[in-house]
């Protein structure tokens, strides 16, 4: 397998991860800006405030890099995440439990990353609109199953869960981080991993080398639904409620966090750790710009002006 | 799969185009027979206005898009566009009082965005898609910092008429659905740049080849794009009479879906102007049937995101059938 994933990457993973990528000068700069102009920024209950912050926003940007790797885009992922909270949320409210809640967020994630994955892989739509019709669906259900209200009474189980610790780490970055792992190990260990760098990189290939391309590609979109559902555990007990309009734009979050770290729409070119710096870049934007009372508008916008500059080092680097 | 086409297949595409038009006509007969027996309310002349009017909307922003998905891009930016531009329609129309300075910020301010666009897709060369995504997001954070929260509203009866106004009893948003359909339609089949916006879709490095100057043209098409958000959003501003940041949010997606269900494929050189008017008319009827129906609005999205990915799926499976004909 070791040679079947050289030649399916290109040989390009390694040279990938040697170069220091420009998503940790931008950490690094930002980090060091906010802790001299942001008071409370350097604090450790701010610091974990920061990790706790991403974790949602982690969850949905390791799937979204499998998606960009392979040349496509979930536009749904948080209107996704919105309704498996509600639903979550009513399941709750209903006296279901904290599994069974879970359950059925996952199975919603499930159906519409399997449906993402169908409409791109085997009907080959364009990725971006495909799931922009899907987002359309997924926000009108949420809507719909909630009359566009919150869903509250949902008990003291999710919360407790959600605020409690392991070791003193934080449910939420435990969580994450146990996901990150997951698919550092995924898409580095596995054979599906390495298909992952090749549906990318030259899907034709792949499939004349007798690979089922389709049911490979179909399973990226529906990781990107499942760990929707896990998101939607996360901020339902962070809220404690469901909010049918509460993760619109996360996905936004999560294709700026994968870009800034460096995995590009061209040819399987994707680095994990680079979207777990990406994430992490935006959690600080975000917490250093709070700190600083810049208003969540004007966040959006920096977080778009981070893409750019991104974009422009990437191109600096990629000509020099 | 386009590459194919010889030069021959102008000529022989036409009779395919006036199928699928006749199509998409059928279509809206059909819906119009529907709504015609579910609703007494359906077949007055007011409703039939009103459902011009709606699809004039539509088409305005979908007309722009429309020449964008021509050359195999996408603007997912024009309804952030029509937010930020009604609300700097709205705010030089209260500290002017004139109509004219009104109308002209909310061009410039469209028109202006799609400079940025074309900027970042053929500059920066990052895939249209995702910097008219990036650009939506961008253009909302503003719209809502600059607003902080208010709604300008009440505007003077001369600019209201641009959106509720009516002449010899037709709204006035329909004169100018059909003078941009004409104008339109004159710069897509008759002047070269309309011939090279079609030659950069079907193939764009053929095109450059043959010295069309593939970089001014995708951002002239990003510019015009952006120009017409600006235009929807005076129209639309001057038929709710009221300015809110979110305002052109529930646009974009119809306006995607009109393109795209008039036959302009998203792969890039194929469709028409006349095809989003019927995509945009189609849409409209929809829409207006939920209401008449009372069903909840909220299931409009639904609805829009159903219809656009038909229309997708319509345009892949004819042009399979096409490919596997030659």
């Amino acid at each position: 397998m070791g040679e079947f994933t050289r030649l399916a990457t290109g040989g390009r993973r390694p040279v990938r991860a040697a170069a220091i990528p420009g998503v940790a000068y931008i950490l690094v700069i930002l980090s060091v800006l906010f802790a001299i102009f942001a008071s409370g920024f350097t604090s450790a209950a701010n610091l974990a405030n920061i990790g706790v912050q991403s974790s949602i926003l982690l969850l949905l940007a390791l799937p979204m890099t499998l998606i960009i790797m392979s040349e496509g885009l979930d536009l749904s992922i948080g209107a996704v995440l919105g309704l498996a909270g509600v639903v979550l949320a009513l399941v709750l409210v209903r006296g279901g439990g904290v599994a069974l809640g879970l359950a059925a967020a996952l199975a919603v994630g499930f159906t519409f990353g399997l449906g993402n994955g169908l409409l791109v892989a085997v009907l080959g739509m364009p990725p971006f609109v495909a799931t922009l019709g899907t987002l359309g669906i997924a926000q009108s259900l949420a809507l719909v199953a909630t009359d566009g209200q919150s869903v509250v009474g949902i008990g003291d189980a999710l919360p407790a869960l959600y605020t409690s610790t392991w070791l003193g780490i934080p449910f939420s970055i435990l969580v994450g981080l146990l996901a990150y792992l997951a698919f550092h190990f995924l898409l580095y260990h596995t054979r599906f991993g390495a298909y992952v760098f090749a549906i990318g990189g030259n899907r034709e290939a792949l499939r004349l080398a007798g690979a089922r391309t389709d049911l490979y590609h179909v399973t990226i979109y529906v990781l990107g639904g499942l760990m929707a559902g896990v998101g939607a555990l996360l901020l339902t007990g962070r809220m404690n409620a469901g909010h049918p309009i509460a993760a619109i734009g996360m996905e936004f979050d999560a294709i700026a966090a994968v870009i800034v770290g460096g995995t590009s729409f061209e040819r399987g070119n994707g680095w994990l750790p680079g979207s777990l710096l990406g994430v992490l870049t935006l959690g600080v934007l975000k917490n250093g710009l709070n700190l600083l009372a810049v208003p969540s508008s004007l966040q959006v916008v920096s977080i778009g002006l981070l893409v750019i500059v991104a974009l422009l080092i990437d191109s600096i680097r990629g000509r020099a | 799969m386009s590459a194919s086409i010889p030069f021959g297949g102008l000529r022989s595409q036409i009779p395919s185009d006036v199928a699928a038009l006749g199509y998409r006509l059928l279509v809206v007969a059909l819906l119009c027979a529907v709504l015609a027996l579910s609703s007494k309310a359906f077949l007055t002349p007011s409703n039939l206005l009103n459902v011009l009017r709606q699809g004039s909307l539509v088409f305005l922003l979908a007309s722009g898009l429309t020449l964008v998905i021509l050359t195999g891009g996408l603007d997912l930016s024009v309804g952030a566009n029509v937010g930020l531009s009604a609300c700097l329609a709205a705010t030089a129309i209260k500290a002017t009082g004139s109509v004219g300075i009104g109308v002209a910020a909310g061009l410039a301010s469209g028109t202006a965005i799609g400079m940025l666009n074309g900027l970042l897709v053929t500059w920066m060369r990052i895939p249209p898609f995702i910097a008219t995504y990036g650009m939506l997001w961008v253009v909302h954070g503003v719209t809502y910092w600059y607003m902080a929260g208010d709604t300008i509203h009440g505007f003077p009866p001369g600019f209201r008429a641009l959106g509720s106004g009516y002449f010899l009893g037709v709204p006035i948003p329909i004169y100018l659905m059909l003078a941009f359909l004409a104008a339109g339609g004159v710069f897509t089949r008759y002047t070269t740049y309309g011939h090279e916006i079609y030659a950069i879709g079907a193939n764009a490095e053929a095109a450059r080849l043959s010295g069309i100057p593939v970089w001014l043209r995708l951002n002239l098409v990003y510019i015009l794009s952006g120009a017409m958000a600006g235009l929807a959003a005076i129209v639309y501003l001057a038929r709710l009479n009221s300015a809110e940041p979110d305002i052109g949010e529930p646009l974009a997606l119809p306006a995607i879906a009109a393109v795209l269900m008039g036959g302009t494929s998203l792969f890039g050189g194929v469709g028409s102007l006349s095809g989003t008017l019927v995509g945009a008319i189609i849409l409209a009827l929809v829409l207006n049937g939920m209401n008449l129906l009372a069903i909840d609005a909220n299931w409009q999205p639904l609805v829009t995101g159903v219809v656009v990915l038909l229309a997708v799926w319509i345009d892949i499976m004819t042009r399979q059938r096409a490919g596997s004909r030659a």
